[in-house]
């Protein structure tokens, strides 16, 4: 503990820290949607002010960033991936292809909240997703992150899925479209196409992508499963894998592995068009109120990344608060 | 041109004028000639020595086939390592070739004849290595097909595969076009040559007779080709830096990148140059073409190159140190003083500012006259510089044994082993590793005098280093930043997890790349002469510049 107050601001070398105080509770997080309705609006009332001469060229630049935003969705999917695609601000674009998967029945936009001062480090969201999914071994598409911020003291316990961006950096560098954006928000990975480079996980700042190195330990059964693409099973040798949202239980009104096994009831999942997010007790709170009475914020959101999982900060915490790291604890 | 004149001008109307250069000339020519059919011992022991490491490579890319990228030191956090590395570094040393050849052309710099040969078979192999690297880097090379099926311009990949593709056809069409004169020379000039041998010139001369129409349409094509490939090279290296500059990695996500990457490529693309013109030099005998002046002129160029890389390193490391913004401070804290300070440190000091200062000597320091040159000056000194840096290197052994013991020498010998495991990094300061570094420039002093009266192998020992301390600098650019994601790698993460240490079959194939580079190199000098005939046959001195106003900008220096 003293090795805290004299670490002052710099984190010690052993410590997982996350500097990232700012984060965590002080600003209120930037809602796409909202930024997005706004701009709407703003381009709605071109007309309005177009007498203005000042206002028309600074009007026609904030219409051509938007237009500009509308063109862009090449980057996050192109006409060879299926499912449906979304533009860099989250809408939806109308499907190129036929696609090979059923689409979700229904608009869904699927999202997670994560609550800090719940979760006790416990690992059984990891343990629930690497049962469920047969992740292999050595990868762990939730990972619980033990945090520790310098400079109030804070350590907390931080599961971290794959965020799912909206502004997805890994879909950006795929050079050959094997990962793409789908509509109701997860970013999946088709592992018939792609092709083992690993620029998507170098494109991601949160370290969420894993690589299968060797041959996945599968049984006979196991490995003759037709491919499902939105669980990366059967698992293959040399290709990219993360955390996809198990949207197939989502559309289903099941919860995903780890928020199901999550005892207590850290984790959230739901649909933010319907505004309903529902953890593992079965507790069911708004999208929109629980953010924004929480303080809700995404971790590293000045990456521009956009992410698809909100945190709330670990504040009142439900358990003990983990002792912080000497460099030979049990898992981070 | 100068080939119609040599063939059909009687020689003696030149030898009335010229007589012992022009028969000095010829046979030069004809040695080197020589040296396509006759080959040494040396050449068969190097041919051998470099299968048999291609040999060793091709098993381990088996194993890492059969078994996957498992076989390789690259785990979760550090998922590019040596492949990459190599890939960056070969596309760099493809700069050597082209874009120095074309410079000197388009400058019109007479003296560059004898080498434009060596530089562009540089390039067309180190492309040739360089590309596939990442198809070795690769989880599923046998779905490499999905980058042509499934190409998406938005990635860099797909820049570089655009990029590199042309590069290569630009430099092979470079490196032909102006061999052409040469493969009819050949042609005629070899009547007890292989069969295979007569084929293939014939078929590669295209019928060339020197004809003033052909002479007129190589021209055009050639100073063409000079022109387009300089901004394919430059654009080859930016779309590589961009591979990293695209991610939102810290050390990676920088605007300096792109031309960072250009001049560093071109900086080792020089020292590679040089290499190659020290060892054909030496190999085949080439003293008559190459010559004391090529090694400073292109040293010069080099040393400019230098200082330029150094300049750019340092601009890029203060921007980012300076703020000292998370995560950017803890790669630049990991080079600095951490775990890689010793790599850094050797590769700033040894790799880039020993070789500036070796490479300037000519310009403050003339050669001093043999007869001054006493016995003190050449034996003793560098004896004496030996010595204290044996000296220095004792004191770093005794120094590295004090304060923990044995582990510590072992550790201050093989840091990186042991830095896995925190807690220890912290004691096993590599003591000896700093006194091998600070022999360096102690040998340096010393050997003053040494390199003052050897130009040549002074100014080849400063490209050696700059050849590895590209390559360093390339895995620096590489493997820090990935051990230093945005969240920090968990204390409990396995070391081999959290850090890279290359594994066997990773050096094995790194080793059989340089091998099966010099080895093509060394097979095309006994198939094509390194040296261009034609373009060597006029003299050196009297350029005739196919336009006077580029030639007006030749650095044509005095001796």
């Amino acid at each position: 503990m003293t090795q805290q107050t004299l670490g002052a601001d710099r984190p010690q070398p052993t410590e997982l820290t996350a500097e990232r105080a700012e984060k965590n509770g002080i600003r209120p997080s930037p809602l796409s949607r909202r930024q997005f309705l706004g701009l709407a609006a703003l381009v709605g009332g071109v007309g309005a002010f177009s007498s203005q001469a000042l206002n028309v060229v600074k009007d026609s630049l904030v219409s051509a960033a938007a237009q500009a935003r509308r063109v862009l969705p090449t980057f996050t999917a192109d006409a060879n991936s299926f499912g449906k695609l979304v533009g860099q601000d989250g809408q939806p674009l109308s499907s190129p292809d036929a696609a090979p998967t059923p689409q979700p029945a229904g608009r869904h936009r699927w999202v997670m909240v994560i609550d800090l001062a719940r979760c006790d480090g416990c690992r059984m969201c990891t343990e629930a997703c690497n049962t469920m999914h047969k992740v292999p071994e050595g990868q762990e598409w939730i990972r619980v992150f033990k945090m520790q911020d310098p400079r109030t003291n804070a350590t907390y316990w931080f599961p971290k899925p794959c965020f799912q961006c909206d502004n997805s950096p890994c879909t950006k560098v795929c050079p050959v479209s094997a990962t793409y954006k789908r509509e109701d928000g997860v970013v999946l990975i088709d592992q018939d196409r792609c092709i083992g480079c690993r620029y998507c996980m170098a494109a991601c700042p949160y370290s969420s992508r894993f690589f299968t190195w060797g041959e996945p330990v599968q049984t006979a059964a196991e490995r003759a499963q037709a491919y499902d693409v939105e669980l990366n099973t059967p698992h293959r040798r040399g290709v990219a894998e993360k955390c996809l949202f198990c949207p197939s239980l989502l559309r289903k009104g099941e919860l995903p592995a780890c928020a199901a096994s999550c005892p207590m009831g850290a984790i959230y999942a739901g649909d933010e068009l319907e505004d309903i997010v529902t953890n593992g007790r079965g507790e069911s709170a708004k999208f929109s109120q629980l953010i924004l009475d929480g303080s809700g914020y995404r971790y590293l959101d000045e990456l521009g990344t956009k992410p698809r999982v909100w945190y709330l900060p670990p504040r009142g915490r439900q358990y003990a608060p983990p002792q912080p790291d000497q460099g030979h604890t049990g898992h981070g | 041109m100068q080939y119609a004149n040599m063939t059909t001008k009687p020689d003696s109307e030149l030898d009335a004028r010229n007589f012992t250069p022009r028969k000095r000339a010829r046979e030069r020519e004809a040695r080197l000639i020589a040296t396509l059919t006759h080959s040494g011992r040396g050449f068969y022991l190097l041919v051998a020595g470099l299968l048999a490491v291609i040999a060793v490579g091709a098993y381990a890319y088996y194993r890492q086939l059969s078994e996957g990228l498992v076989v390789t030191g690259m785990r979760h956090y550090v998922f590019w390592g040596l492949y990459m590395t190599n890939f960056v570094f070969f596309i760099g040393i493809s700069h050597a070739g082209t874009l120095i050849s074309a410079i000197l052309r388009v400058t019109g710099a007479g003296w560059r004849t004898p080498i434009t040969r060596m530089a562009e078979a540089i390039t067309v192999f180190a492309l040739l290595i360089g590309a596939p690297m990442i198809l070795i880097d690769m989880g599923r090379p046998d779905r490499v097909q999905n980058v042509l099926l499934y190409g998406r311009i938005q990635s860099a990949i797909l820049w570089d595969v655009i990029s590199i593709t042309t590069y290569i056809t630009g430099s092979l069409l470079y490196l032909y076009i102006p061999m052409i004169p040469d493969m009819a020379i050949l042609r005629d000039g070899l009547p007890g040559a292989a069969r295979w041998r007569k084929k293939l010139y014939t078929l590669l001369a295209l019928n060339w007779h020197g004809a003033e129409a052909q002479e007129h349409a190589l021209e055009k094509a050639v100073s063409i080709m000079a022109v387009l490939i300089i901004p394919i090279a430059v654009s080859v290296h930016t779309v590589v830096s961009w591979i990293f500059g695209m991610t939102l990695r810290p050390g990676w996500h920088s605007t300096i990148f792109g031309p960072y990457f250009v001049v560093g490529a071109i900086f080792g693309g020089i020292a590679a140059l040089l290499l190659a013109m020290a060892f054909f030099r030496r190999a085949l005998h080439l003293e008559e073409y190459v010559t004391v002046k090529h090694f400073r002129y292109l040293g010069i160029l080099f040393l400019v190159m230098d200082a330029i890389y150094l300049y750019f390193t340092f601009a890029e490391y203060l921007t980012s140190g300076y703020t000292s913004m998370h995560p950017e401070a803890e790669v630049l804290g990991a080079l600095m003083t951490g775990r890689y300070a010793v790599t850094f440190w050797g590769m700033v000091l040894v790799g880039f500012l020993l070789p500036g200062f070796m490479l300037s000597l000519p310009l403050f320091i003339k050669p001093a006259p043999q007869a001054k040159v006493g016995w003190v000056t050449m034996r003793l000194r560098p004896a004496l510089g030996i010595g204290v840096a044996l000296l220095l290197v004792a004191g770093g052994l005794v120094s590295a044994i004090q304060p923990a013991g044995v582990g510590a020498l072992i550790a201050s010998v093989q840091p990186t082993t042991v830095a896995a495991t925190s807690a220890q990094a912290a004691d096993s300061t590599p003591y000896l590793q700093w006194a091998v570094l600070f022999t360096v420039p102690v040998l340096f002093m010393f050997f003053l005098p040494e390199m003052r009266a050897h130009p040549i192998a002074t100014t080849t020992i400063a490209a050696a280093l700059v050849t590895v301390a590209m390559w360093l600098k390339r895995y620096l650019i590489i493997v820090p930043t990935l051990e230093n994601p945005y969240i920090p790698i968990p204390p409990s993460t396995p070391a081999d997890w959290a850090h890279y240490l290359p594994s066997g079959v990773e050096w094995a194939i790194t080793a059989a790349a340089f091998a099966l580079f010099i080895l093509l190199y060394v097979l095309f000098s006994k198939v094509f002469p390194i040296v261009s005939l034609w373009e060597t046959r006029e003299p050196a001195h009297v350029p005739a510049p196919a336009h006077p106003a580029a030639g007006a900008l030749a650095p044509e220096m005095g001796d």
